[in-house]
């Protein structure tokens, strides 16, 4: 009885159903077992190693470039998602939206914050990356997710490349003709890109204005609301989900691979 | 030896495989050999409604029809346009420069050929200057300074039966391919 009295409200809390069914194993880990169990058996944390050696953490050695990526990621993330309660995504209120939410919108800042984040992102996974690089943390086993790394690093500068368009103001318009200039100059897949004329039968041309790669970035033969909405759609949905899938295998990996920044 | 097993009395071991066996006969006849022709229908029809349902995603953003701004307009006739004088009236509309020569009319490009920005006509010095990267194009359309790599393209430019000039943007001339001596690329007047 006397030793029942000794406990804790949490200590308590933890030997509740609730509390069990929730976090599977349940109760207070009290041994090292207990720690690596609580970890494997949860979904968020399963992610991340077990324990970390001291010296891998230091800071001086990681720079924490890629947990500040991610946590950059998530205040894209919220902020992205409250922005999107006022945005329209149409020629006739984009822009103006954008003023309203500078300026009318409570908490202008947001708007500020999901745009200097965005560049900040850019710069700490370029650091990111500077730091694996030098420490040579892309040799095996470690070799697959470096190729992982570099797709995070490819669909970081696609939503900044997507979002850019959406205050649809004069650098937004220039910076997506310029976009769509280039994507015309596909090979094989761009109206005048080399090879294109190749996939032709007889004087039927396949690859053309209106079906080649720009056309179908920008939805259009020119440059309209089509591209704005494709934009839009691939900024706020599809590049999201296909960054996240990365993401959780990129980190998923860091920990089969021996951990951050120790020699395997 | 068989009679010696068959005595063991272990009832499920020995019951299992043979009504396995039994069933699979009564279905169908299906022995090994049938299974693995079935298995190879099963993927083929597998692959071909994955590659249709990819080949639906890519059709879908494809759309049969489009909103946009009409191509073709009506500049005005022959004799609103001054000879030797480059009209920029439909420039902020159309995209479309007019210019009258000794010789007759044709309509350039506003776009860029370098990488897509609008120039601008300088009158004083006789030429178009992207603001971008400084690319300088003579009034025929001609680049002749800055990182251009090709002259500016000249658009179909046609006459209606009641004279009025009509500008279509769908029909380009490059005059690198030589397309610029096609008879719709400049309109004698």
């Amino acid at each position: 009885m006397s030793e029942n009295n000794k406990k804790s409200f949490l200590e308590k809390a933890a030997e509740s159903q609730v509390w069990k069914s929730i976090f599977r194993g349940g109760g207070v880990p009290r041994n090292r077992r207990q720690r690596m169990m609580s970890v494997l058996n949860s979904v968020f944390l399963h992610l991340h190693p077990v324990r970390l050696p001291k010296h891998a953490v230091k800071l001086k050695f990681t720079w924490c470039m890629g947990g500040m990526s991610f946590f950059i990621f998530l205040i894209l993330t919220i902020s992205g998602i409250l922005l999107m309660f006022y945005y329209r995504p149409t020629i006739e209120y984009a822009y103006t939206d954008i003023i309203d939410l500078a300026e009318q919108v409570p908490f202008g800042i947001m708007r500020e914050l999901h745009r200097w984040g965005a560049h900040a992102m850019v710069i700490t996974v370029w650091l990111h990356m500077f730091r694996v690089f030098m420490t040579g943390s892309y040799k095996p086993p470690r070799e697959f997710n470096w190729g992982v790394g570099v797709v995070l690093l490819l669909l970081t500068l696609l939503l900044s490349f997507t979002g850019y368009l959406l205050p649809w103001d004069q650098l937004a318009i220039w910076a997506i003709t310029v976009g769509g200039n280039m994507a015309r100059a596909t090979p094989f897949l761009g109206s005048e890109g080399p090879g294109a004329a190749l996939l032709a039968i007889g004087d039927i041309n396949f690859i053309t204005m209106a079906s080649d790669a720009r056309f179908i970035l920008i939805g259009g033969r020119f440059m309209g609301e089509a591209a704005l909405l494709r934009f839009y759609v691939l900024h706020c949905i599809g590049l999201p989900f296909i960054i996240m899938i990365f993401m959780a295998v990129h980190f998923w990996r860091v920990r089969k691979d021996g951990g951050i920044s120790t020699p395997v | 030896m068989p009679d010696g097993k068959s005595t063991v009395t272990k009832s499920p071991e020995p019951k299992a495989p043979a009504a396995l066996g039994k069933t699979t006969k009564d279905i169908e006849g299906l022995n090994r050999r049938s299974f693995f022709s079935w298995l190879s229908f099963g993927w083929v029809g597998f692959v071909a409604a994955t590659g249709g349902f990819f080949t639906m995603l890519l059709r879908f953003l494809f759309p049969n029809v489009l909103f946009e701004p009409v191509q073709t307009f009506r500049a005005g006739f022959p004799d609103d346009y001054i000879k030797g004088e480059v009209s920029t009236k439909w420039k902020d509309k159309y995209g479309v420069w007019i210019i009258r020569n000794d010789l007759g009319i044709y309509a350039l490009s506003t776009v860029c050929t370098h990488l897509g920005c609008t120039p601008n006509w300088l009158s004083s010095s006789k030429k178009f200057k992207c603001p971008c990267h400084g690319s300088g194009f003579k009034a025929t359309g001609i680049n002749f300074e800055g990182p251009a790599p090709r002259p500016l393209e000249r658009y179909r430019i046609v006459q209606a039966d009641n004279g009025e000039i009509i500008v279509d943007k769908t029909q380009k001339y490059q005059q690198e391919k030589g397309q610029w001596s096609d008879p719709e690329a400049f309109l004698m007047v």
